[in-house]
């Protein structure tokens, strides 16, 4: 398997940024509303990759983490509307997860707009575009979110401090230890 | 180990390949690792194009199979047989959706193209991790439970029933019939509705095979395809349903000598008494008390005359109890049906302030030789209108009310100004914003309404007010622009007759959470495929008939109802059903014993093994959700087909650069 990369998109067209966003939606309800969009014909960004699982209640906060890591400037979430979960409460799971992860990626400064959960059942593909155009242009504002750049510098940081460490302890004694 | 990939890329005719390159898409798939073959095809899931996947197993030895294409919800199906047709597991597949999630809703080719490949990407990652899976069957219980006595209901539960089915039918109100027991004729042929409906609605009440429930609820729905549990609250009528006759004497002996209460079978344009019985044909032909009104229930203290003239037969029982049934079927047929619109809502139409504004099923009504007035069409005022007019398109089309049209109020507004202008020789005067009279006979029947004399205005109606604003029966002006003469038409007229729309019950939305499917945002409740699975819902084993899904008139809601009760036979005489192998399952030398999955279920699909310490998971129960997966904190239970490393594969690579 390649290794990701750490560039961040740009536009063959305008050379401007554009945010990728990963989406998990659920087959039932947000990944049946995309299809619909796509059936009405509706229009929206291109900045979208869905993933598929069965029910919200499925994602792992892991598959959040790792799409940050692996350079996605957002993510989405899309499940049924609270009461019509399709195996009865997946999204309420789902919810506590992401209410708990959003502390979470704060603490690690990643910015809440790319970070976001939405409930859209099977017949609400117009809200599957106004939801993809409005996180896109947030997640635009915000600019990217290079990660795995981050995590470079961190790494970065990480061994000055440790050669740091190294150096002052070959000044302690011996006999502290 | 080194896998062996082959690609597909469809063109889907021009409806991927005119914003998505799929030659290009193709040619990039077939520089990823372990893909030894990529093509782009014209149709993908036509018999060469399967043949071609079938093919290339054999004489390419792939091993795993990506087809970029459609929904996996239209044609994953498709595609697994061929990979099994090939000779390798169907689950050695992953389907790529490039076109509603890509070429459809993008602008952008370049942009469309680039997310083409990488999807592709994120499956030639994800694929190489699917495991050999085995097809998950489910039995399938023989009877069917169909929710809704109106014509839909009825005509599902007696082709069901005369096929050898088990049906359980039931309906809220204390008779079935529905709205279509309230028309007086049918249009375009305008036989008697009342004719072609109650020896059905007979044949439904003595058939072997059918148990009818009246005046009951569906309360709760557990199970899945195959094996629903339901529980259906009968509500008490006051009447013992056996031991009834229907003999109507109790009503005669009622100690209110007249009707006192609006009669719902009516709309309130009739009494009833407390003891009735909703029509002259309801079915079952038994007397109901409403406990609101009646003395007995209402006070304790009466004289009981009904008792009384019931006599030995002992039928009546003020201490009924609801009763609770519990009931397993195996599939489900909703036909609950629609309500009117509520034309008060569009308050200048004066519905509920000018006593000569009718909607039209009050009108069905009136003209009903069953009806209040015996078939005699006459105001509240006791007299013969001399002028109607009739609005189309009421709640319907329109931005402040209902976007869609209704589809049969046209229809149904022709055929009231046929029978107004039989009944009384009144002036008619239709007023339309597009005459629809799409269906057979429907245009011939408005050019024999046109013939008769009826005046045709198209214009939309903007108020309605009264001639003299003195005398609240006195005539109505019906103001509209007339669109053909280019001017301001106020038309004096004696009666209106508003030509209500269609609208999903108010309580669509409970019943559909409770059937576990989906609704349009107007309500109705939604099918799985517009054009191919009109009557299935995302639910396996729950199917509709009749208004429930959307307006439609007698003949498409008779149609409907025949489909779905084939679809239910279908799974029935098929015995069982294939489901998705996507259950979950416990690594047992992974599991901690530390219970956080068990709550997680909402299958009750977990327990915990006490000899072992650690979860188990009922695969018969569990329906592939996936929730304790990302529950459990040591990563011991895993999901077919949606495996943490699946998923992972599939966010690299949609995500890595190649």
């Amino acid at each position: 398997m390649s290794e990701p990369t750490t560039a961040t998109q740009t536009s063959p067209a305008t050379g401007s940024f554009e945010p990728r966003i990963v989406a998990f939606f659920c087959n039932w309800c947000t990944y049946t509303a995309a299809d619909m969009a796509g059936v009405s014909r509706m229009k929206y960004a291109p900045n979208i990759r869905v993933i598929r699982l069965m029910c919200s209640g499925r994602l792992d906060p892991q598959f959040v983490m790792a799409a940050f890591a692996k350079g996605a400037d957002g993510v989405l979430i899309g499940g049924c509307h609270p009461g019509d979960c399709h195996y009865v409460e997946g999204n309420y799971k789902a919810l506590r997860r992401v209410t708990l992860l959003k502390r979470m990626l704060a603490d690690l400064g990643i910015e809440e707009d790319r970070f976001r959960l939405e409930w859209i059942s099977a017949s609400e593909g117009d809200k599957v575009k106004h939801v993809v155009n409005d996180m896109v242009e947030k997640v635009r504002a915000l600019g990217p979110l290079d990660l795995p750049g981050k995590h470079k510098d961190w790494d970065k940081e990480m061994e000055e401090l440790e050669a740091h460490v190294n150096h002052s302890q070959k000044e302690i004694p011996a006999h502290v230890h | 180990m080194k896998h062996r990939i082959g690609v597909y890329v469809c063109h889907c005719g021009t409806n991927i390949a005119s914003m998505v390159d799929v030659k290009a898409v193709a040619e990039y798939a077939a520089t990823l690792p372990g893909v030894v073959l990529a093509r782009d095809y014209k149709y993908m899931c036509s018999d060469p194009g399967q043949e071609l996947i079938k093919d290339d197993i054999k004489s390419h030895k792939l091993d795993r199979i990506v087809v970029a294409a459609c929904s996996p919800l239209l044609h994953e199906h498709t595609f697994r047989n061929a990979t099994a047709q090939g000779g390798i597991n169907p689950y050695f597949f992953q389907m790529v959706n490039i076109r509603e999630h890509d070429a459809w809703v993008h602008t952008d080719r370049a942009a469309a193209t680039e997310k083409a490949k990488e999807l592709v990407r994120a499956a030639v990652h994800r694929v190489p991790f699917h495991k050999p899976l085995e097809k998950k069957e489910v039995r399938i219980r023989p009877e069917v439970l169909v929710v809704g006595g109106g014509i839909a209901g009825i005509h599902a539960a007696l082709t069901l029933a005369n096929a050898g089915k088990k049906v359980y039918l039931v309906e809220r109100e204390p008779t079935i019939g529905g709205h279509m027991a309230k028309f007086d004729k049918t249009f375009p042929t305008l036989d008697c509705a009342a004719c072609i409906l109650t020896p059905k609605m007979s044949t439904v009440k003595t058939h072997p095979n059918i148990t009818l429930w009246t005046y009951s609820d569906v309360i709760k729905v557990d199970g899945f395809v195959g094996n629903y549990k339901v529980t259906v609250r009968r509500n008490p009528r006051y009447v013992i349903e056996d031991l009834c006759v229907g003999c109507s004497e109790c009503i005669a002996a009622c100690v209110f000598k007249e009707g006192k209460f609006p009669d719902e079978f009516n709309l309130g344009l009739g009494k009833r008494k407390p003891i009735y019985l909703p029509f002259p044909q309801a079915t079952p032909l038994v007397a109901v008390i409403d406990p609101d009104v009646c003395l007995q229930l209402k006070t304790g203290k009466c004289k009981k005359t009904c008792v009384e003239a019931c006599g030995e037969r002992k039928a009546i029982d003020f201490e009924q109890e609801p009763e609770i049934q519990e009931i397993e079927v195996g599939t489900i047929i909703l036909a609950t049906g629609f309500k009117i619109f509520d034309a008060k809502r569009i308050p200048y139409y004066g519905y509920g302030t000018y006593p000569g504004v009718y909607t039209s099923l009050e009108v069905e009504r009136l003209v009903n030789a069953s009806g209040p007035t015996g078939g005699e069409l006459v105001l509240r005022n006791g007299q013969k209108p001399k002028s109607v007019a009739i609005v189309h398109c009421v709640g319907s089309r329109d931005e402040n009310t209902n976007k869609y049209c209704s589809r049969v109020c046209c229809m149904y507004s022709l055929k009231l100004a046929h029978l107004v202008k039989e009944r009384t020789g009144a002036e008619v005067y239709n007023f339309y914003i597009d005459m629809r009279t799409p269906g057979k006979s429907f245009e011939e029947f408005y050019s024999k309404v046109s013939g008769e004399g009826v005046h045709m205005i198209r214009g939309k109606v903007a108020d309605v007010y009264l001639e003299n604003p003195a005398d609240k029966n006195g005539r109505l002006i019906v103001q509209a622009e007339d669109t053909l003469l280019n001017m301001i038409r106020k038309v004096p007229v004696d009666m209106v007759v508003l030509g209500v729309g269609l609208e999903a019950h108010a309580d669509a939305n409970d019943v559909r959470r409770m059937f576990n499917i989906s609704c349009s945002n107007e309500g109705w409740f939604l099918e799985r495929h517009p054009k191919l699975a009109p009557v299935n819902t995302f639910t396996d084993g729950i199917f509709l008939a009749g208004c429930c899904q959307g307006p439609k008139d007698i003949p498409d809601t008779v149609a409907q109802a025949g489909a779905a009760a084939a679809e239910a036979m279908a799974l029935i005489d098929a015995g069982s059903i294939e489901l998705e192998p996507n259950t979950a399952f416990v690594v047992e030398e992974e599991c901690s014993g530390c219970k956080t999955c068990i709550p997680m279920c909402p299958y009750t699909a977990i327990s915990r093994n006490e000899e072992k310490k650690i979860a188990v998971i009922n695969e018969a129960l569990c329906k592939g959700c996936g929730t304790c997966v990302a529950a459990c904190p040591s990563g011991a239970i895993k999901q077919n087909l949606f495996d943490d490393e699946e998923v992972f594969e599939e966010i690299n690579g949609v995500l890595s650069h190649v």
